[in-house]
């Protein structure tokens, strides 16, 4: 496992990154993804949907920082980090850098850009082209923005960055092909391609998510010494906490989309506010048994990104959800399909007899759930049932957050209706008396005042 | 980790060189020819008798003005009219043609004929296919659908008529010699080419390192260029060794058709088959023997010399040499033992040999998960 390094010089470039001028700022920034579906469907003209990959992000860069982008699998860290450098092309918002904005150039005027803001992505093997040599391949940023007049002053530039990034001597790789290098030997190489051509920031995709663990600790400590060395600002992604601990100055967290908490390393780590933080932190493994916190994982798994849930993304996911976190339809069918998994067949049988078809909850956005009784039972039926549940569920050992967002729950014509209370989007706030922005009805004052904000000892 | 990979790469030869281009090069040759000196069994055979077959007929077509004893319009020598359908002879081993020609001659000539043709097609072919594919691989959109409906209809058409149309409206423009040949063979073998290296354009720009290539600020003809080509171009040359086969046999059909080359442009196996139909039935064999051989000789040569390429450098029809797993001497003698007591004192022998066979066999595969 890394640990901290603990040299001092990281430490005062920390300090100093916080006074940071802007380098980057992205504001509002969205990635739509339409989803073309098959060819059938193209043709019956029946898109199967969007995935909104970041879907209204605002964040700063300041110059020198090394911003963590942690998330898990699928929540846009990606997305974001490529919108970042102009690879994809953004549904709306702004990225303002050097007083342009990058989100409406063009991919001819984006070229020169390029210098300055490269990529490492997540595969080194898969980023260097098999049939290149090292020399052709790290050398070709100079190449292509015409940095060096010769072949010789290429060469001396190559290996300077070679060595740079501890492949020595250099002269050795030069004429190596990428299958001729270890895992952490090409990710050393694609490192030295990223930063010949002096570039101002480097987003680095999991940089090591795919090396060895011997080999992990030794590419973030380079890392680290690229950014103190040149003065460089790093955003780098990833969906370990740990590896962010130890490499990052200020983190933000993703779900679905959307940052959810931004602090710095330090406050984010101290006092995690955001219950999917707190979800995140908790699958650390912690030595320190005094600091351990119970391993409440979230529930369930991360929601399809073409069909988000209404309101707080990480409502079905939270068990600390409000009324307004953004409960409807399809949250009913998903809570007595949990439940089911814990019942005796005979129960489960007869409960599914009585609710019939629950496919029509289905539908994103619903406000109000309507059901019909099944072969096993009248409406009247149902409506005890689920008034039981309630009774049972919604306080008790472990409380079901769903039941909060059920405002209504009666007969009408033959049928159980349900209603849900209007939901409503956590905007990512500052809390009060500290760094940090959350983004969580629990954090915002003019809401979560019935409900006493939760701290990390009780979660 | 630096130090660790120091001492493991395992590269002895180029350690100590310098950066030299020949060192370069000889480099990216013994990576090309490896898997070459890799071959083994029937590949091998294959690389070998066709490369054989093939150098031997590239030097006769080089040296053919040394090799024929006539060239190959040639009627009379020094005077002598040529005798007309004449039998081997001393002056003329494999003897004369209908139009006084002297068949050793032809058959050299055609050789170079064969290998002119070839070549040009295969050039042609190669540069326009492969051209095309990156093009429409890469662009996609309009050209790419364009340009695959055009080399579809092309590849569905029977390769033979093709290159008929073709030669027969390429004569009337640039008149019948080898370059016309050479090009209504082109268009038969052009879609081949196309469709590999569109294919292999299309899933290498998904690559990372295409993006990172982008990412980088290279144009898109730069990314072409240094990035798809050397991807691309791999599968080229076995197609190309695959085509050369074929290529001559397409031009003895032109020939044979009267669509081809000439006979007073060059000597071409395919005509020269053509005309001595007649003699066979007079009994006159040596006119229909000799370039009916060079056909058959040449072709072989090339396709062997292709499958074996083909073989060797095509990692899905490529099979390593399966290396059994030796078992120790006791164990397998003790299952052979009970193999043979299992199947009883009565059973045939090779009832008993197919199940010590089988139970051996199930035998090593643990031991072999071991070794690895
Ligand atoms: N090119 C694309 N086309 C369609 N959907 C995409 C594309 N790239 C990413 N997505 C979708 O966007 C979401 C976020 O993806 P990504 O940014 O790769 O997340 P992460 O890097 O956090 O795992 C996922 O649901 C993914 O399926
Ligand atoms: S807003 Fe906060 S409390 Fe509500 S569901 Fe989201 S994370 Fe949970
Ligand atoms: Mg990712």
């Amino acid at each position: 496992m890394p640990t901290k390094p603990d040299t001092a010089a990281a430490s005062t470039a920390r300090d100093g990154a916080e006074a940071g001028e802007p380098l980057i700022e992205i504001e509002d920034l969205k990635v739509h993804f339409g989803l073309g579906g098959g060819g059938l469907s193209r043709l019956t003209g029946r898109g199967a949907g969007t995935v909104k990959a970041v879907d209204g992000v605002d964040l700063t860069l300041r110059k020198g920082e090394v911003l963590g982008l942690v998330g898990e699998s699928g929540s846009g860290k990606t997305t974001l980090g490529r919108t970042l450098l102009g690879l994809n092309r953004p549904t709306g918002g702004h990225i303002r850098y050097r007083g342009l904005d990058l989100a409406g150039l063009s991919e001819r005027r984006m070229r020169p850009m390029r210098r300055e803001l490269q990529m490492v992505f997540q595969d080194p093997h898969a980023s260097l082209n098999p049939v290149m040599d090292i020399r052709t391949a790290v050398g070709h940023p100079l190449e292509i923005h015409g940095l060096a007049a010769s072949e010789e002053e290429r060469d001396a530039k190559v290996v300077e960055a070679l060595e740079r990034v501890g492949l020595h001597p250099a002269e050795q790789f030069l004429d190596k092909y990428p299958s001729d290098l270890s895992g952490g030997q090409k990710q050393r190489a694609v490192l030295a391609r990223a930063i010949i051509a002096d570039p101002r920031l480097l987003v680095a995709d999991e940089p090591i998510s795919m090396l060895d663990m011997s080999v992990r600790a030794k590419i973030l400590q380079l890392m680290l010494d690229l950014r103190d060395d040149l003065g460089l600002t790093f955003v780098y992604v990833t969906h370990d906490l740990a590896s962010a601990k130890y490499f990052c100055d200020r983190i933000a967290i993703m779900y679905l989309g959307r940052i959810v908490e931004l602090g710095t390393t330090d406050e984010v780590f101290a006092e995690p506010r955001h219950p999917y933080t707190r979800a995140l932190l908790a699958a650390i493994p912690e030595p320190d048994p005094e600091r351990a916190v119970t391993r409440n994982l979230p529930r369930g798994e991360v929601p399809d990104a073409a069909r988000p849930p209404a309101g707080c993304s990480f409502h079905p996911r939270c068990a600390a959800a409000l009324s307004a976190c953004g409960w409807e339809a399809r949250d009913l069918r998903t809570y007595l399909e949990r439940r089911w998994l814990t019942l005796e067949p005979d129960d489960w049988a007869r409960e599914r007899d009585l609710l019939g078809d629950l496919t029509g909850l289905d539908t994103p956005g619903l406000l109000e759930a309507v059901l019909r009784p099944g072969r096993g039972g009248t409406a009247e039926d149902v409506l005890a049932l689920l008034e039981r549940l309630r009774e049972e569920d919604a306080d008790g050992e472990a409380p079901e957050p769903f039941w909060r967002g059920v405002t209504a729950l009666e007969l009408r014509d033959g049928a159980v209706r349900l209603a849900f209370a209007e939901p409503a989007d956590p905007r990512l706030l500052p809390v009060a008396g500290a760094g940090t922005t959350v983004a969580c009805h629990l954090h915002d004052p003019a809401r979560s005042a019935a409900v006493p904000p939760q701290t990390p000892a009780s979660a | 980790m630096t130090q660790t990979a120091l001492t493991s790469a395992p590269e002895p030869g180029s350690l100590p060189v310098g950066p030299t281009p020949a060192g370069k090069r000889f480099r990216g040759l013994r990576r090309f020819l490896a898997p070459i000196r890799q071959a083994h069994g029937m590949p091998k055979a294959m690389l070998w008798t066709g490369g054989i077959i093939t150098a031997l007929l590239a030097l006769t077509a080089i040296l053919a003005p040394l090799i024929a004893p006539y060239s190959f319009d040639a009627y009379q020598s020094g005077g002598h009219q040529f005798p007309k359908q004449g039998h081997p002879s001393g002056t003329h081993l494999f003897g004369t043609t209908v139009q006084n020609f002297d068949v050793l001659s032809r058959v050299v000539y055609g050789a170079r004929t064969a290998l002119e043709v070839m070549i040009l097609a295969v050039v042609f072919s190669l540069i326009l296919g492969v051209l095309l594919g990156l093009l429409a691989g890469y662009l996609g959109g309009w050209l790419d659908r364009i340009l695959v409906l055009v080399m579809d209809a092309l590849f569905a058409f029977p390769y033979l008529l093709l290159a008929i149309v073709a030669g027969f409206m390429l004569s009337g423009i640039i008149g019948g010699g080898v370059v016309t040949a050479a090009l209504s063979i082109t268009i038969v073998y052009i879609p081949q080419y196309f469709r590999v290296v569109r294919s292999s354009a299309l899933s290498a720009r998904e690559q990372v390192y295409v993006e990172a290539a982008r990412a980088m600020g290279a144009k898109p003809s730069t990314i072409v260029r240094k990035y798809l080509f050397g991807n691309v171009i791999q599968s080229v040359p076995v197609i190309a060794t695959m085509n050369a086969g074929d290529a001559i046999s397409t031009l003895a059909g032109l020939g044979f058709l009267g669509l081809g080359i000439q006979p007073t442009e060059a000597a071409e196996w395919g005509y020269d088959l053509q005309r001595a139909i007649d003699d066979v039935n007079s009994g006159m064999w040596w006119t229909a023997l000799y370039p009916g051989l060079a056909i058959v000789l040449a072709i072989l040569g090339f396709t062997l010399l292709g499958e074996g390429l083909n073989d060797v450098y095509n990692p899905t029809i490529r099979r390593r040499r399966i290396i059994r797993a030796v078992l120790p001497v006791p164990t397998a003698r003790k299952r052979l033992h009970e193999a043979a007591g299992n199947g009883g004192g009565t059973g045939s022998t090779t009832g008993d040999n197919g199940k010590a066979g089988t139970t051996s066999e199930t035998g090593t595969t643990p031991e072999e998960g071991d070794g690895q």
